[in-house]
């Protein structure tokens, strides 16, 4: 079945995957509540930029984050001065990169949720005098469960499915970056087509159960009355 | 009348503008009467703090929005029915009527909600979830909810009007309980010049934002100089009481200041308080009194002011008769034909009233 280093790689995926979905979700909410809300004329570059990822070749991406936190980039120089070296080529280098990389894949549907539910129930928490947070927790986000579930789902099968960014940023380092994705592309330049063919499959199921899941979650797009 | 609510506001966004100064009482019903884009609306959502004009509010003199300051909506001491009940889909009934409960402090709210409960008979839905209410329970809940913060003032945004005619008789004897139990001050944003004469004391009639006028409820509604466009529905309210009961031809005569109507008695008790509602296509006019007619109520009246209508044919004649005002609508070819003016003593027929308890 798994080889040792092919479990290793799969618990380092999960690893990823969770850590980049919980941090998704804590940088996505703000920027989807402010997207679904702003009027300001720097939504539309916002939007752009949050978007990116979606259509350039993820080689793209690597290049420019690899520079940004290498030694003379600004994120690296500032790793540098707190003490912390540099992120490429380790596991939080690849989580922030995955970060970027999934970021629209969380912020989208989540945002789409907050403008389905619109101002209405908002106004109507706040004349039951529940304030900002307290509209934001007990009224917002529970009428955009499916939103947020739709984002966690995306945004973890996303990471789960990178490949580019992991080759740029994190390189193939067992047990820090090798992830499912570089593993079956090991095997494969390695002939090794039986290791290939059971992360290959375990990949296929996954990604289909997943889509299977979303589907069946949310048939429609729950609007809010 | 004590002025306990003070309201003034300016708002000006392109094509539309408000410029209000109210004082309104602090009990009792208002409503706030306008057509679609009139403002009233927008007024009632300024109150709220929900929407923000320049100007000033204050209720019973706590003031809600001065110069720079503007207390948001979740501290305002207010409830609030929008006209599409907008209950929380993700909480059942009782949810919703919790949650606001839950956010106020002070004794007695348990008891409020209970009562709030009791009066808009939905005891038996508050498991369900609001998908599952129709929209005339949905509209009760809502009442109820904006009843169980144990607010000081209660804002109606049309709470009927998306309702149809069952739903809205449904709804309306619940509304006027409210009207006879409430201790708070009620405003009540409406175009149904029936809702009006059902559950205000107080009217305030708005056109083009502006407030055109604001007094008591008969005075208001018996008034020649505005251009209200109740259309069919022109007339006045009366307040009145049983005074009489007469078994034989199933009829009531209700007193009120000035005079007394005869009409159809479902089961009144004497000394009840009612309402009449005297249209002003429904009263005739003639110089004599007339006995061989089928007009059941005539009343000796005198002429206090004729006015235009919408249409240049037809008239309104201001009728008074002891301290009360009645409306006649009749053609301009009729006016002169009378020879109608200001002090002429006329007999008012009036062919029909409608009761409301």
């Amino acid at each position: 079945m798994l080889s040792e280093a092919n479990l290793i790689a799969t618990l380092l995926t999960l690893k990823l995957a969770f850590t980049v979905t919980l941090l998704l979700l804590l940088v996505g909410t703000p920027i989807a509540w402010w997207l679904a809300r702003t009027r300001s004329w720097f939504k539309g570059p916002i939007s752009a930029v949050v978007a990116l990822p979606i259509v350039l070749p993820p080689s793209v991406l690597g290049f420019y984050l690899l520079l940004a936190m290498g030694p003379n980039g600004p994120v690296g120089q500032f790793t540098q001065a707190l003490g912390l070296g540099t992120l490429p080529f380790t596991f939080a280098g690849l989580v922030v990169a995955s970060v970027f990389y999934s970021l629209p894949f969380v912020v989208q549907p989540i945002q789409n949720a907050f403008e389905a539910i619109g101002e209405r129930p908002l106004e109507t928490a706040a004349t039951l005098r529940a304030g900002p947070w307290d509209r934001f927790f007990t009224v917002a986000v529970p009428l955009a469960w499916p939103g947020f579930l739709t984002g966690m789902v995306l945004g973890f099968a996303h990471t789960v499915g990178e490949f580019g960014v992991v080759l740029m940023i994190g390189g193939n380092i067992p047990g820090a970056t090798r992830v499912i994705s570089v593993q079956v592309y090991d095997h494969v330049e390695a002939l090794e087509y039986t290791d290939a063919h059971w992360l290959s499959g375990i990949m296929l199921v996954f990604a289909f159960v997943v889509l299977l899941t979303l589907y069946s979650l949310n048939p429609n797009q729950r609007k809010a009355a | 009348m004590s002025a306990e609510i003070q309201a003034r506001f300016l708002l000006d966004f392109p094509g539309f503008e408000l410029d209000v100064d109210l004082a309104l009482p602090g009990r009792g019903v208002t409503a706030l009467f306008g057509h679609s884009g009139s403002g009233k609306t927008t007024l009632l959502r300024c109150i709220a703090g929900l929407d923000r004009a320049h100007g000033q509010l204050s209720l019973n003199g706590d003031t809600w929005q001065d110069n720079g300051f503007f207390l948001p909506t979740h501290k305002r001491p207010l409830g609030y029915v929008f006209q599409e009940a907008r209950l929380l889909e993700h909480l059942n009934v009782r949810r919703n009527l919790e949650y606001g409960m839950k956010r106020v402090t002070g004794n007695g709210l348990q008891q409020a909600l209970d009562h709030a409960i009791e009066l808009l008979g939905i005891g038996h839905l508050l498991q369900r979830r609001p998908a599952r209410l129709s929209g005339g329970e949905r509209q009760r809940v809502a009442i109820a909810r904006a009843l169980a913060v144990n607010p000081r003032i209660l804002l109606m945004d049309e709470p009927l009007a998306a309702l149809d005619l069952a739903r809205k008789q449904e709804i309306l004897p619940f509304l006027e309980r409210l009207h006879d139990e409430l201790e708070i001050p009620l405003l009540y944003v409406t175009h149904s010049p029936d809702e009006v004469a059902h559950l205000a004391d107080h009217l305030v009639v708005m056109a083009d934002g502006k407030a055109l006028a604001s007094g008591p409820l008969n005075e208001t509604l018996s008034r020649l100089d505005l251009p209200i466009r109740m259309g069919e529905e022109t007339g006045v309210v009366l307040d009145a009481h049983i005074a009489e009961r007469d078994s034989e031809w199933q009829l009531a005569r209700a007193e009120f200041p000035g005079g007394s109507l005869w009409a159809r008695d479902p089961g009144f008790t004497l000394g009840q308080r009612i309402r009449l509602r005297v249209l002003a296509r429904d009263v005739s006019l003639a110089l004599e009194p007339h006995t061989d007619t089928s007009i059941l109520n005539v009343l000796p009246t005198t002429v206090s002011g004729i006015g235009d209508s919408e249409h240049p044919a037809v008239k309104l004649a201001q009728l008074q008769t002891g301290e009360s005002l009645l409306l006649c609508r009749l053609t301009d070819r009729s006016v002169h034909k009378l020879a109608l003016q200001v002090d002429k003593p006329v007999w008012a027929q009036i062919k029909s009233v409608a009761i409301i308890e």
